[in-house]
């Protein structure tokens, strides 16, 4: 068992970001962890650009916004390990990793929740049909194409309109692909619209919104797919079937917290989010185990991860070093028109920064947060969409010590 | 005439709208920068796009390494500059930010890497 002031799982934008501004806290005792062969996590597959305009002022690649992280990270020193999976944390935070020099076990006076996220795979749609190659995930194509050079296909629908499975769409067509289209379950889409924009309308690719794939065809490769629309309970209408002749289907069809570790650990998870219930500290239910990014709750831009995690790295370093936590009995409630709030609850005696999405598309409407009825602060919004992430800066002069928040679009 | 676009230069992804007649821009309205509004009388009179792909690479730990474009490049230009980038092959290792292609089709754009590949070594 080896001791740890902080150990950090996962090595991609989070807990690079967050083992960075942890260094300059002045915290030196830590290790990152790290599954897979390099630091970098999701980015490194994410060639296009538009990173980094928020935090750089300039629009990056995601391998180079990743190495700006891992530069800094190289450059001060910071202990990392790759190849190494965590298997299990304890309440008491030992964290077990499989590593390429064995079983390893830390005991951390702190640990970094930082594992981002996954996709939500054909599985979980539950699409009748045979099991053919053929049908991917948006991500998955992407390691293919990006890291292994490898086409996964010639023709291509795609189901669902996040943000990667658009970026495939383009990226398939450069390289000379046929994307026929992209089909979106919901009446709205689920991804950005400036990538609407730059990879669907400048390539001709159509957006069906409240379609989806009703069956899936082909034994052995994937032969084609059986396409309806839907009514408002998401529902297929009879008679509206369609068949698409295609060897590839790719999947972007939502992303998930990689969340298993926290289970073990005995820490309360938000339905709504899907990850970590957390305090204003991004501190989770255990006392010493804290998380940021994409394992806390699916960000839409990784400058906000980035910023989650060095929020994350400041509560942490006060954190090991003795600082007696602030009691959190607060909730943090998401009212009409708001899918999920992070942090879920709060002191009242700090600033802090909440994030939220919007269930519906609202135009002209205000993000109010009140407390006990009584207005706290709000802000005024042209437009809200599901796709965006929206942060409110909340200050504590504003609150008491007692009542219950509540977000809510009005 | 009238047009909406989405500006794509930002997440914020502005809804701007665009009034013009006989080719003269009237009004624009919208944006929320400077950036917006530039966008949208781009798009009006010659609309430019970045890109992103990869190149091949020799006896690296990867196959290939990604690179993108320094500026955006008309947008009928995409395909050949795609079919440039295709020809072109480095050995490893390589670093970001070597450009391996200046002003690519004779455009005000270079492609340059955007992630290191090093060397395979024997074992790997």
């Amino acid at each position: 068992m080896e001791r740890k002031e902080v150990v950090i799982i996962g090595g991609g934008p989070a807990g690079l970001a967050a083992a960075v501004e942890l260094h300059k806290q002045g915290v030196r005792d830590m290790v990152i962890l790290e599954r897979e062969d390099r630091l970098g996590g999701i980015l490194r597959q994410c060639i296009h650009d538009g990173f980094g305009l928020g935090r750089f002022g300039e629009s990056l690649s995601g391998p180079e916004y990743a190495q700006a992280f891992i530069d800094e990270v190289q450059a001060r020193g910071i202990p990392y390990e790759t190849g190494a999976a965590v298997l299990e944390l304890t309440c008491d935070r030992k964290v077990t990793a499989a590593t390429r020099s064995g079983l390893r076990q830390y005991e951390a006076k702190a640990v970094v929740l930082a594992m981002g996220c996954k996709e939500r795979s054909r599985g979980s749609l539950g699409i009748p049909g045979e099991r053919p190659s053929g049908v991917f995930t948006a991500g998955s194509a992407q390691a293919y194409m990006n890291l292994y050079n490898r086409m996964p296909g010639r023709e291509v629908v795609i189901l669902g309109s996040g943000d990667i499975g658009m970026i495939m769409a383009r990226r398939l067509t450069l390289e000379g692909a046929h994307v026929q289209a992209v089909f979106e379950l919901l009446p709205h889409p689920s991804g950005l619209p400036r990538n609407i924009v730059q990879c669907l309308d400048d390539y001709d690719i159509p957006l069906y919104l409240s379609h989806t794939v009703t069956e899936i065809h082909g034994r052995t490769r994937l032969t084609g797919v059986t396409v309806a629309e839907v009514d408002v309970d998401r529902r297929p209408i009879p008679g509206t079937e369609q068949e698409y002749t295609c060897d590839t289907l790719i999947l972007s069809v939502g992303l998930i917290p990689e969340n298993q570790l926290l289970e073990g650990a005995g820490i309360v998870i938000d339905p709504r989010t899907n990850g970590a219930a957390v305090d204003e500290a991004l501190q989770t239910s255990v006392p010493g185990i804290f998380s940021a990014g994409n394992v806390l709750h699916v960000h839409d831009l990784v400058d906000f991860v980035s910023l989650e995690a060095e929020t994350l790295a400041r509560s942490v370093a006060a954190y090991v070093a003795g600082t007696p936590p602030v009691p959190c009995n607060l909730a943090v409630e998401a009212g009409r028109g708001v899918g999920h709030t992070v942090p879920q609850r709060v002191s009242g005696t700090a600033d802090f920064t909440l994030s939220l999405r919007v269930t519906g598309h609202y135009r002209d409407c205000r993000l109010v947060v009140r407390q006990d009825g009584r207005e706290v602060v709000s802000k005024r919004m042209k437009k809200a969409i599901p796709a965006e992430m929206v942060q409110l800066a909340v200050k504590a002069g504003n609150l008491r010590r007692i009542g219950a928040l509540e977000v809510s679009v009005e | 005439m009238k047009k909406q676009y989405t500006c794509i230069i930002c997440p914020n992804g502005c809804e701007i709208e665009a009034e013009w007649d006989n080719g003269k821009i009237l009004s624009v309205v919208g944006h929320t920068c400077p950036k917006g509004e530039q966008y949208v009388r781009q798009e009006l009179t010659a609309p430019k796009r970045t890109i992103a792909s990869s190149i091949l690479v020799e006896n690296g730990v990867l196959p290939l390494a990604s690179v993108r474009l320094t500026a955006p490049i008309p947008k009928e230009m995409i395909f050949p500059v795609m079919e440039q980038i295709r020809q072109i092959t480095l050995r490893a290792p390589v670093k970001a930010g070597t450009v391996v292609c200046r002003h690519v089709c004779g455009l005000e754009s270079d492609v340059v890497v955007t992630k290191n590949v090093e060397e395979r070594k024997q074992e790997e």
